[in-house]
């Protein structure tokens, strides 16, 4: 067994001695992501500054056999980066170079602690941009978006990450190194690519990324337009995009929602009364842009909107969109916590999940505000709580799970773009049959055959590992006792592949 | 959290580490609900990716203390004063989070618990309590530098090599340290100037301390453009520094000393308005009533005081200000002190009085709202980081500019530093000292 002070000597010796935490009390930041309803502290964060030092490190932790996990900027939402198995964290931070841009063919090659936005600022002078913006790309990084296939608010004309990833080096759990993806063109042979994108942090650790970069639109249009009736504001979304009109992106928030956002810097001042506000934006050539915008609010208009209106300044624009952006973090100006859920539905049944989710706010007695892409029908259900309150954590996390269920049984899934991480482990099983599960498992064994990647995410364990399970799941609950034990567990019990 | 513990700290779990009065509030830090949108506006996060040195980090770090989760060590410690105090996480936090504040606070405790040592300790001893509270030393101070520039004294101290005594950021600072002007403005200034047209209120000036030492002229020129704006100005001679550098140190004891004075000064006076030209102190005169949330009297007090407090350009344009009518044939780029834009939310009124001035260019600054470093006195103690962040400004500003213009006198020592360092033909300005070039320029044009 290797000894703590072994495994930091080694890390010190391939990073450099500045960029290994190791001291306990330095560790607790490190201890959740922007999730936060779980917390353990990892043994150790480690910064590698490029693909060499990755791979030396992730090699010498397999050969010794000690658990680790990527991270980029912590911001994932359902628990990817919490190291579960006292992993040693090694953080992409540092990592935060655009290597390369090529301009003429649109792509560039990152590294994959660079932050989303910072790579659009970088080439914005140029008039070029990165498309895929989920609301915390202020701070999210495109190592972090290709392992959580990360959506957002343009995604809904665009696609999501993985339609902007062309190629990646990726250092697999046992220290290799693959390339994988073409820079140029489709992927040829099986589509590895396509597997790790979205494979949260289980399957390896991108080191470098081509992404597509595309031309700015030439002209923008963003309509603001409030209802009276959730109703209201949902046939006009699906009247939209019936017309044949792709909008950029079609946004809504709920009279909670509101109240959260203009509590903070980023007041719009919504009317008290009104059930629900769409964000539509529209862009494209200049001479199309400006129709498209009239239509848009025509639509609005026959379908009984209180009122509605086209930004009249880059200020305007920009004041909306962090309204909605911010959305999340404002919930905590009405909440000392939340929940941030993930669901997609058919985009016709909106009204009715809505309903749902109020008769499920109103049983449990959790509040829920609703934040959403309502172009592709991806919910966001914010479930406020108290963990100060005994027991109300538990009441959360359960409530969240319902609405899941609710999204599955509409004919949805359980994740539009957050990931499965721990938070959604569960509710796998839910959407998935045991077989389809087991095929996943075997999928990860040939990429993580050891599992020391990231183990206990994503997939979870097929059924006859129940018991395992129920071990580990008492030794939480005594963790008092066990603690004593702990190093050790942590390299042995996760093991779904017993 | 399932990790094996030392005893010791088990067994303080939950006897908070903060044992003074005055400490970081619940109500502040549980807002934060770990989002993250803070993470890469933060100059020190941005330096180290650390996220220890981050402010979602920080406020977890005091929280965790708080709950005694934490021990109040260097795990702590570091972090609280590695932190600028620079507040870009206050202007994007969605949650409200008052980082500034438990930060602030969290160095209280941290100086209740261990009285500073090193050179920290040096720099507090001499400078924050020895110094600064105190106009007289203030003034022997100023003038022993005048007298320093001016005599030849200087010439004879470089060249013998007297400065190494000197820790190498206070030595840089050395070499661009402004001409001193014979007399502080409090002193040089009349107590009461009356206004120049139809009186719009009284307003009391705000002097301070390095800027009245270092900057006497942008006092007078705040004076006369607030005068010529129809305010009558009041220049009380009790008044003393603002207490904002004992602030940031976690010497609240001694800021509250110093805030009483200026709270009774002021309010003695009946003015309507505090008018201030440096950032950090306006801050610091805002928040005065954080420092009285456990006094009932003062607190109130504090509350009247600060409502009334106005960074000049913000005066201005709130009661109306008259356009220059003097030319400046320049090129200017304006630098948001971070204790304007993120502490006050004041961003549009320094750029229209800019903006006000016939032929004078305003080109904007990448990035304008980092913090350059300066920090109050964070360029003595954390001198890597604050060279680290006066590169990336110096990067930063255009090669276009005449001047590069701000609203903070500690902004302007750290960046005369870069300019210093870098040799740049680059004027650092207030932006009063373009407004009252302005109006002087009227005069002598008509
Ligand atoms: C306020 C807020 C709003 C959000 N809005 C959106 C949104 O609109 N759309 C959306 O999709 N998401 C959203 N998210 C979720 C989150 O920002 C994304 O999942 C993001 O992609 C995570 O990036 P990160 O750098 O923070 O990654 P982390 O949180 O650090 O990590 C996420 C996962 O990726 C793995 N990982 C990280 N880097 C690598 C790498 N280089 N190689 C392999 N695996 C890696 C980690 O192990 C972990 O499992 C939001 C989050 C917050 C807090
Ligand atoms: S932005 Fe505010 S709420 Fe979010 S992590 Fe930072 S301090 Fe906390
Ligand atoms: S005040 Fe400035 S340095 Fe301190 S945590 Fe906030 S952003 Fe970082």
């Amino acid at each position: 067994m290797t000894s703590p002070v072994e495994l930091v000597r080694a890390m010190k010796e391939i990073v450099g001695e500045q960029h290994v935490i190791h001291e306990q009390n330095k560790l607790h930041v490190f201890s959740c992501d922007g999730y936060v309803a779980r917390q353990a502290l990892p043994r150790a964060v480690v910064s590698p500054a490029n693909t060499e030092e990755v791979a030396a490190v992730v090699k010498w932790l397999h050969e010794h056999q000690i658990p680790f996990l990527p991270r980029g900027a912590g911001t994932g939402l359902s628990g990817g980066a919490i190291a579960l198995n006292n992993e040693v964290v090694i953080s992409l931070a540092r990592m935060n170079q655009l290597l390369s841009v090529d301009f003429e063919n649109l792509r560039a090659v990152v590294q994959p602690g660079l932050v989303n936005l910072t790579l659009t600022k970088q080439i914005t002078g140029d008039g070029y941009y990165y498309a895929p913006d989920p609301s915390s790309q202020s701070v999210c990084t495109i190592g972090g978006n290709l392992a959580e296939n990360a959506g957002g608010s343009h995604c809904l004309k665009y696609g999501v990450t993985t339609n902007h990833i062309v190629a990646a080096k990726f250092v697999l759990p046992d220290g290799e190194v693959i390339d994988v993806g073409q820079p140029y063109g489709d992927a040829v042979g099986y589509d590895i690519l396509g597997l790790v994108v979205g494979s949260e942090g289980t399957l390896g650790i991108a080191t470098e990324i081509t992404v597509k970069i595309l031309k700015k639109p030439q002209a923008v249009q963003t309509a603001l337009a409030m209802f009276d009736r959730v109703e209201d504001a949902s046939n006009t979304v699906s009247a939209i995009i019936g017309t044949g009109i792709i909008p950029a992106a079609i946004e809504m928030m709920d009279q909670l929602a509101m109240q959260a956002v203009d509590k903070s810097n980023f007041h719009v001042g919504y009317p008290p009364d009104i059930e629900a506000v769409l964000l539509i934006e529209v862009d494209g050539l200049a001479a199309g842009v400006e129709e498209d915008a009239e239509r848009v609010v025509e639509i609005c208009r026959q379908n009984h909107v209180r009122t509605v209106k086209i930004a009249e300044s880059t200020d305007e624009r920009a004041l909306w969109w962090s309204s909605r952006k911010m959305a999340f973090g404002a919930t905590g100006r009405i909440s000392p916590d939340y929940i941030v859920q993930d669901g997609v539905i058919p985009r016709s049944r909106l009204t009715e999940v809505l309903q749902r989710i109020t008769e499920i706010s109103r049983e449990s007695g959790l509040r829920i505000a609703n934040v959403f892409h309502a172009g592709d029908g991806n919910l966001h259900p914010l479930i406020c709580y108290d963990s100060r309150v005994p027991g109300e954590t538990e009441k959360a996390i359960r409530v969240g799970s319902e609405v899941l269920h609710v999204c599955v049984d509409v004919g949805g899934t359980i994740t539009g773009e957050h990931g499965v991480g721990i938070e959604k482990i569960e509710d796998m099983r839910y959407q998935f049959r045991d077989e389809e599960i087991e095929a996943q498992i075997a999928i990860r064994r040939a990429f993580n055959p050891n599992d020391l990647c990231n183990a206990g995410k994503l997939i979870p364990e097929p059924a006859r590992c129940v018991e395992v399970k129920q071990a580990r799941r008492i030794i939480e609950q005594n963790v008092e006792v066990f603690s004593g034990f702990q190093e050790q567990t942590a390299v042995t019990a996760p093991d779904s592949t017993s | 959290m399932a990790k094996a513990e030392p005893e010791l700290v088990q067994m303080s779990r939950h006897v908070s580490a903060f044992r003074w009065p005055d400490a970081p509030e619940e109500e502040k830090f549980s807002v934060c609900v770990h989002c993250g949108f803070c993470l890469d506006v933060c100059p020190t996060y941005q330096e180290l990716k650390d996220e220890n040195h981050s402010p979602r980090g920080r406020v977890l770090l005091i929280k965790e203390a708080a709950e005694g989760k934490l021990p109040l060590d260097e795990s702590v410690i570091d972090p609280v004063f590695t932190c600028l105090d620079c507040r870009a996480c206050e202007t994007v936090c969605p949650s409200g989070v008052q980082v500034g504040s438990l930060i602030e606070t969290a160095r209280g405790q941290a100086h209740a618990a261990y009285p500073p040592v090193g050179r920290a300790g040096t720099v507090e001893r001499i400078f924050l309590r020895g110094v600064f509270p105190h106009r007289s030393r203030l003034r022997a101070i100023g003038k022993f530098i005048r007298f320093y520039q001016r005599s030849g004294l200087r010439t004879v101290v470089r060249k013998t090599g007297a400065l190494s005594v000197l820790p190498h950021a206070a030595r840089e600072m050395e070499a661009v340290i402004p001409e001193i002007a014979a007399d502080m403005a409090v002193d040089a200034l009349p107590e009461r100037i009356p206004a120049r047209d139809a009186k719009k209120g009284t307003a009391v000036l705000f002097t301070g301390c390095v800027m009245d030492v270092f900057f006497a002229h942008v006092n007078e020129a705040t004076a006369r453009v607030a005068v010529r704006n129809g305010l009558e100005v009041l220049v009380p001679r009790e008044q003393v520094c603002c207490g904002a550098l004992q602030i940031h140190a976690g010497d609240r004891e001694q800021a509250r000393i110093m805030a009483k004075t200026n709270i009774d000064v002021f309010l003695a006076t009946g003015a309507d308005y505090l008018i201030i030209n440096a950032a950090g102190c306006g801050a610091a005169l805002k928040e005065y009533p954080d420092l009285f949330r456990d006094d009932p009297t003062y607190g109130q007090r504090a509350r009247d005081f600060s409502a009334r407090v106005r960074d000049i350009s913000e005066l201005l344009v709130e009661v109306g200000f008259e356009a220059p009518k003097g030319h400046i044939n320049k090129t200017v780029t304006y630098h948001d002190a971070c204790h304007l834009c993120h502490a006050q939310h004041i961003r549009s009124q320094p750029r229209q009085l800019l903006r006000a001035i016939p032929d004078l260019k305003l080109v904007e600054l990448p990035d304008s709202e980092r913090c350059c470093g300066s920090a109050g006195i964070y360029n003595l103690t954390h001198p890597d980081m604050a060279s680290a962040l006066l590169e990336r400004k110096m990067d930063d500003i255009p090669e276009t500019a005449d001047a590069v213009v701000m609203g903070n006198p500690g902004c302007m020592m750290q960046i005369r530093l870069g300019v210093h360092k870098r040799q740049r033909d680059l004027d650092v300005l207030h932006t009063v000292e373009l407004l009252d070039e302005a109006y002087q320029k009227e005069a002598a044009e008509q």
